[in-house]
């Protein structure tokens, strides 16, 4: 299977054993985008290392650069502005608004719902629009830098995101109405791919993949960073471990980003975007580790400096890298269709297995 | 439990272990042929319970390659990070831990991939990312491509 199939959304092959249509066993290869940003991470300076780290997993571009900014500045124990932690705090969640609505209208398109696919991707259009006006990129966009972000946001920013949380919570509902409710999908999903909770530990799960096996690790709760110690929010768990389970998590966590975004949107203090810096960062000898929650799970970014201005070396612990492996033990023993919708409950974004 | 009583812990199992300065976790750097004894006490004894094994990287240091493992207790919330280092830049080898976290399985095959440090004991050695005919391992300081890497 692949490495091109449609619901592997990127170029991802899976060897598979079968029996008739059951799956016995399934062998996964990556390795088809190789692009080395770690090698290319060791050749240059933090601040450019920030336009490598949108790229893996593209749908949480600003929570991949959030890691690198975050342990540069612990690092140089710099203390960024009151008003860089909420925008950033702000922004991540609206990033993983985003990142979860191409996830369920793709996830309903891989299991044969192709209204989904078109409502996601309308909602959708709403942030990427805010970002485009903010940053002037709707993806990519290096918007966070060592010491703050690159410049301010647009002045329409806050009625903007007020605007869409407004639209949105009216939104969210149907796409409940239009899936969960759903006897045909409910029945692909319910006791689909079982994970316990001790295999998602083992294995590295972490996310909404990891939660929806009763895994609490939730990075924004237990290592806050950011922001998010002030506001109050709820860690999304289920314990059923099934496609259903991971597939409720993310729709709940939507909620939940949007009550983080209320908390933070009225009350951003007013003051510089950016801290004071040296335009050459060196760090200190040593390593340095910073943790945050993308919209798939734990990233990682660990440093190790010998004092230069570019790192010794930098490794990302990418969550889909670790989210992938788990796939061979949840899915063997169901069909190939299912395995469609076992993987696709993983949220796979395949640059980010790779790099 | 705190770092002062992991320290305490762990010296009581094996002696003459280096405990670097490191501001965000308790650091233990750990001779290879200890690895396993360690990673097994600190995974299994009920009091530490490192049940969760956060990131997995290998290093290459300039003269010496490593593996840092980063461990984290989901009971007890207390998180620590063992070192291993060899001298050996032709054959480097450690021992597997994919037992004992099966994540990583696959990040040790990373590292074998990336920079030719082989676990023994690993249930499938092969490279991840790259075919099995690439020669030498990238992420080495010493690797030469004047194809595709352009020194400036």
């Amino acid at each position: 299977m692949g490495p091109q199939h449609p619901s592997t959304h990127g170029v991802l092959r899976f060897e598979l054993c079968l029996k008739g249509e059951t799956v016995k066993y399934i062998i996964p290869h990556c390795g088809y985008i190789h692009r080395g940003i770690e090698k290319m991470c060791e050749k240059i300076t933090y601040q450019q290392i920030i336009h490598l780290t949108d790229r893996f997993d593209y749908l949480s571009a600003h929570m991949n650069n959030e890691a690198v900014c975050l342990a540069v500045e612990n690092a140089l124990e710099v203390e960024v502005p009151e008003r860089v932690k909420y925008i950033r705090t702000i922004l991540a969640e609206l990033n993983r608004i985003a990142s979860h609505q191409l996830w369920w209208c793709a996830f309903g398109m891989d299991l044969g719902a192709l209204t989904t696919f078109f409502y996601g991707l309308r909602d959708r259009e709403y942030i990427l629009d805010i970002f485009e006006e903010s940053f002037g990129s709707r993806l990519l966009h290096s918007f966070n830098y060592p010491g703050g972000l690159m410049h301010d946001i647009h002045p329409d920013f806050q009625k903007k995101v007020k605007e869409f949380i407004k639209y949105f919570r009216k939104k969210l509902p149907e796409y409940d109405q239009l899936l969960t409710g759903n006897i045909i999908f409910q029945q692909r999903a319910i006791g689909m791919g079982y994970m316990s909770k001790e295999d998602a530990i083992s294995y590295g799960v972490t996310g909404p993949s990891g939660r929806g096996s009763g895994f609490k690790c939730d990075v924004r709760k237990h290592h806050p960073y950011s922001a998010y110690s002030k506001v109050d929010f709820k860690e999304i768990l289920y314990t059923e471990g099934d496609t259903f389970a991971r597939y409720k998590a993310r729709i709940d966590e939507m909620w939940e980003s949007m009550n983080i975004i209320e908390q933070l949107i009225d009350n951003i203090p007013a003051g510089d975007f950016t801290a004071k810096m040296k335009p050459i960062i060196k760090l200190p000898v040593g390593d340095y580790f910073q943790r945050v929650e993308t919209a798939r799970g734990e990233l990682g970014c660990y440093i190790v400096s010998d004092g230069n201005k570019n790192p010794l070396r930098v490794k990302f612990r990418t969550p889909n890298f670790s989210n992938l492996f788990v796939i061979n033990k949840i899915a063997s023993g169901n069909k190939i269709a299912d395995l469609v919708a076992i993987s696709g409950s993983l949220d796979l974004v395949i640059p980010d297995i790779d790099r | 439990m705190t770092n002062d009583q992991l320290k305490e812990k762990i010296n009581g199992w094996i002696s003459g272990l280096e405990f670097p300065e490191n501001k965000q976790y308790l650091e233990i750097v750990v001779p290879a042929e200890s690895l396993l004894k360690l990673a097994r006490l600190l995974r299994e004894t009920p009091e530490t319970a490192f049940d969760y094994l956060f990131c997995l990287s290998g290093v290459d240091y300039g003269k010496q390659l490593g593996v840092v493992y980063h461990l984290e207790s989901t009971t007890h919330n207390h998180a620590l990070v063992l070192k291993v280092k060899t001298d050996d830049r032709v054959n480097p080898n450690f021992d597997t831990v994919c037992g004992l976290w099966r994540t990583a399985e696959w990040h040790e095959r990373e590292v074998f991939d990336l920079l030719g440090i082989k676990f023994n004991n690993h249930p499938d050695m092969r490279r991840l990312f790259l075919d099995d005919e690439w020669v030498g391992y990238p992420l080495r300081k010493d690797y030469k491509d004047d194809i595709n890497i352009i020194e400036r």
